[in-house]
C-alpha cells in the first residue's frame, strides 16, 4: 500500500502486491473508426460464454443491447446527431487520408445502390439525381469495462471475490462472489451488475484466460477496423496522443481522449476511449471520482456521529432525576 | 434522432413534456449509473441493525443504572433486532448458501467487510446478553443450575460489549451507503451517520418507551430527544444543503417517506415529553419513534437509488466540476 492507493496516479499491479508484474494491458477504443458492426459483442460472448440478454428492439437507433451489464461485457452505443453546419474548412475523413470532402457511402436502403435518387425503384434506372446529402452524423463507440486504475468495485468488494490481475486488470472470481451486489452501486460507470438467475456479479475480464496465454482479448481480435486497440497501456496512450492530435490538426477538432489521464478521478483508465463529442453522449460520466477518494474522510464521519452517539446515550441516563 | 440532444421528460400520464427542467445531455435518457440491486432487505436492516445498536445501549444503561425494566427490554430487542437484520442481510445475498464468504477478508477499504466484524462481535454479546435475561427460568440445581447462576454476570458483561460495540454497528451503515457512486449518497458522506446515528438513539428509545414503565422511562425520554435532534438536524442538511443532490430526498417517494419519518420523529418526542405519566401515551410514543426510524431508513435509501436512475444527477453535478476545474489539455474541449 502506498500513499495512492485509493486515490491519485498509481500502477496498479505493484500496488496489489504483485513482485514483477508484466506490462499493464488495456485498451484504446478508437470509436473515430468504429462501423457499429458489433463484432466485439458477439465475440464476447461467444468466447466468454455469456448468456443472452434479450432480444430486444429498443427504438434506440441500431442498439438493441442497451447498456453494459452482467450479461453484456462490450456495448456498441449508436447515437445519430444532426451535424452542426460548419464553415467550409479542409476536413479529413476520421481515415486521416487527404480526402477533403467526406463522401456519403448511403444509407441502407430497400433500392439497389447507385439508385439512390428513385425512392420507389419505379424503374427509371440509376442515373436518377443524387440526394443532396444531409447534414447528420453518426457516432458509434463499443463501451466496456474501464478497468479503473482505482477499482470501486474492487475496493468495496467484502469477499475478495474482485481481485487485481497481474496486468493490472479486476476481474471477479466467480466462485468466490456472493452476490452481495455492493460492487454495482459502486461502480462510478455503471459497469458491473448482478445477472438474474445467477445471483452473483459479472463483467469484463480483459479475456483473462486469453491475455495470460498472450492471445488479444476476444473483442480487439474480432473488431475488423481496429476500433478496438489492445497491448500495453503506455504504447496505447501513446498512439491515442498521437491520434488525437492528427484528427484535431485535420479538421476534427471535436476529437477528444477520454479515461486516459492517470490524474483523472478514477486515477485514468485500463480500457480508454476517444471520442468525437462529450462523454454523456455516449452514456459515460462526464468526470467520474473513485468513491474511495473520501473513504477516509468517510470513517472520521463515522467516528464523531458514533462517539455522538455513545455521549447521548451516557447523557440520557447521567443527567436528570429520573 | 435528437433525444441525445435533450431527454424529452414523460409525466406521470405518460405524455411528453417538452421542456426539459435542467440542461444536460445523455444517452437516450438512460441511466449511466446501475441502480443497486439491493431490495428492501437493506433498508430493513439498517432499521434493524439501528434498533439493535440504540437498544444495546439503553439495555447498557438501564443494567448499570438499576432500571431492570429498560435493561430487559433493550438486551432482548437488541437480540431480535440483529437476529432479524442477519436475516435481512443473508437473504438479500444474491447466493445466500455463501454468505460465509464474507468472513474471507476483513477489508478496511470494505465498509461492507468492516460491518460483518461489527456484526460478528455484536451479534454473540447481544445474544449473550440476553441469554442473562433468561437465567432465571432455568432449574436451581444440576449443570442447568451452574449456568442459571454464571448467566447474569456473564450477561452483564457481554451487555456492556455489545453496548461498546453499538454505536459502530449504527453509524457504519452512514459509511456503507455512501462509499457507492450513487450521487446522493455519496454526497451525503458527512451527515448520513449522524441521521443514522440519530434514528438507532430515537428507536432505541422506542423500545424503552414501549417496554418499561413511566417510572423507569426518564433516561428513554431524554434518549429519544437526544437521537430525534440529531437525526433532524442532519436530515435537514441532506434534504437542503445538497444542491441539485438534495432534490432526490424532497421528491417522489424518498420525500415521501422522509417526511412521514420527521412527523412521526416530532410526534414521537412530543409524546415521550408529555405523557410522562401515562404508560399508553409512552407506548405510543414508542412506536412512532420505531415507525419513524423505519420510514427514514427506507427514505434515505430510495434518495439514493433516485439519484442513480436519472441522469441528470450524474451528468449535471460532473459537469459543474469539471467546469470549476477549468480546461486542463488541449484535447478535453
Amino acid at each position: 500500500m502506498s500513499g495512492n492507493s485509493l486515490f491519485g496516479p498509481l500502477d496498479p499491479a505493484p500496488d496489489a502486491g504483485y513482485a514483477d508484474p508484466p506490462p499493464r494491458m488495456g485498451f484504446f477504443t478508437d470509436t473515430s473508426v468504429c462501423i457499429g458492426c458489433k463484432a466485439c459483442e458477439v465475440a464476447c460472448k461467444e468466447w466468454n460464454l455469456v448468456p443472452e440478454d434479450g432480444l430486444n428492439l429498443l427504438g434506440l437507433s441500431y442498439d438493441n443491447t442497451g447498456s453494459l451489464s452482467a450479461n453484456t461485457w462490450r456495448h456498441v452505443a449508436f447515437v445519430e446527431q444532426p451535424l452542426p453546419a460548419r464553415p467550409a474548412e479542409p476536413r479529413v475523413s476520421p481515415m486521416g487520408a487527404g480526402e477533403r470532402e467526406p463522401r456519403f457511402l448511403g444509407m441502407p436502403a430497400f433500392d439497389l445502390p447507385g439508385r439512390a435518387g428513385s425512392d420507389g425503384g419505379n424503374g427509371a434506372g440509376g442515373d436518377g439525381p443524387v440526394r443532396e446529402r444531409t447534414d447528420f452524423r453518426w457516432l458509434m463507440s463499443s463501451d466496456v469495462c474501464k478497468h479503473c486504475t482505482h477499482a470501486a468495485c474492487l475496493d468495496v468488494c467484502p469477499t475478495g471475490a474482485l481481485f487485481r490481475t497481474e496486468f493490472g486488470t479486476v476481474v471477479v472470481q466467480e466462485d468466490i462472489c456472493n452476490g452481495c451486489g455492493y460492487c454495482i452501486p459502486a461502480c462510478p460507470y455503471g459497469v458491473i451488475d448482478q445477472r438474474a438467475g445467477d445471483g452473483r456479479a459479472w463483467k469484463c475480464t480483459l479475456c483473462y484466460d486469453r491475455i495470460s496465454d498472450g492471445l488479444m482479448p476476444a473483442c480487439a481480435q474480432a473488431c475488423p477496423t481496429q476500433s478496438i486497440q489492445y497491448g500495453p497501456l503506455d504504447d496505447l496512450r501513446a498512439a491515442a496522443a498521437r491520434r488525437v492530435e492528427t484528427l484535431n490538426a485535420n479538421g476534427v477538432p471535436e476529437a477528444r481522449l477520454y479515461g486516459h489521464d492517470p490524474d483523472d478521478g478514477v486515477g485514468g483508465d485500463g480500457a480508454f476511449f476517444l471520442l468525437l463529442d462529450e462523454p454523456e453522449v455516449y452514456g459515460l460520466p462526464p468526470d467520474p471520482v473513485v468513491t474511495t477518494r473520501d473513504l477516509p474522510d468517510m470513517w472520521r464521519k463515522a467516528g464523531l456521529a458514533a462517539l455522538a452517539m455513545a455521549a447521548a446515550a451516557a447523557a440520557a441516563f447521567l443527567g436528570g432525576a429520573r | 434522432m435528437t433525444s441525445v440532444e435533450r431527454r424529452p421528460r414523460r409525466g406521470p400520464g405518460g405524455d411528453r413534456v417538452m421542456v426539459p427542467r435542467a440542461e444536460f445531455r445523455s444517452y437516450y435518457g438512460r441511466p449511466i449509473l446501475k441502480r443497486p440491486t439491493w431490495r428492501y432487505d437493506i433498508p430493513a436492516y439498517l432499521f434493524a441493525g439501528g434498533v439493535a445498536g440504540g437498544s444495546a445501549l439503553l439495555a447498557a444503561g438501564g443494567d448499570l443504572t438499576g432500571r431492570p425494566a429498560l435493561r430487559r427490554a433493550g438486551r432482548l430487542a437488541a437480540l431480535g433486532a440483529i437476529g432479524a437484520g442477519t436475516y435481512f442481510l443473508i437473504h438479500d445475498l444474491g447466493r445466500p448458501g455463501r454468505f460465509h464468504h464474507m468472513l474471507r477478508v476483513a477489508k478496511p477499504t470494505s465498509p461492507m467487510s468492516v460491518g460483518t466484524w461489527i456484526l460478528a462481535a455484536f451479534g454473540p454479546a447481544a445474544g449473550l446478553a440476553a441469554a442473562g435475561e433468561l437465567a432465571g427460568y432455568l432449574p436451581r440445581r444440576g449443570a442447568l443450575g451452574l449456568a442459571r447462576r454464571a448467566l447474569p454476570p456473564a450477561g452483564r458483561l457481554a451487555g456492556l460489549g455489545a453496548a461498546a460495540a453499538a454505536p459502530a454497528l449504527a453509524t457504519y451503515t452512514g459509511v456503507l451507503l455512501a462509499d457507492t457512486a450513487m450521487p446522493s449518497w455519496h454526497e451525503a458522506y458527512p451527515q448520513l451517520p449522524f441521521v443514522f446515528a440519530g434514528s438507532a438513539l430515537a428507536s432505541g428509545a422506542g423500545v424503552g418507551l414501549l417496554a418499561a414503565p413511566p417510572e423507569q422511562a426518564g433516561p428513554a425520554r431524554r434518549m429519544a430527544v437526544a437521537g430525534a435532534a440529531l437525526e433532524l438536524a442532519a436530515a435537514h442538511r441532506v434534504e437542503t444543503r445538497l444542491g441539485l443532490l438534495s432534490e432526490p430526498y424532497r421528491t417522489g417517494k424518498a420525500g415521501r417517506l422522509l417526511r412521514t419519518g420527521r412527523a412521526l420523529t416530532a410526534a414521537g418526542v412530543a409524546g415521550a415529553l408529555l405523557g410522562r405519566r401515562s404508560r399508553v401515551l409512552s407506548a405510543l410514543s414508542g412506536a412512532a419513534l420505531l415507525t419513524a426510524s423505519l420510514a427514514t431508513r427506507f427514505g434515505i435509501f430510495e434518495g439514493g437509488i433516485a439519484s442513480a436512475v436519472d441522469p441528470k444527477y450524474v451528468v449535471v453535478p460532473q459537469r459543474e466540476r469539471r467546469a470549476a476545474r477549468g480546461p486542463k489539455t488541449s484535447t478535453d474541449t
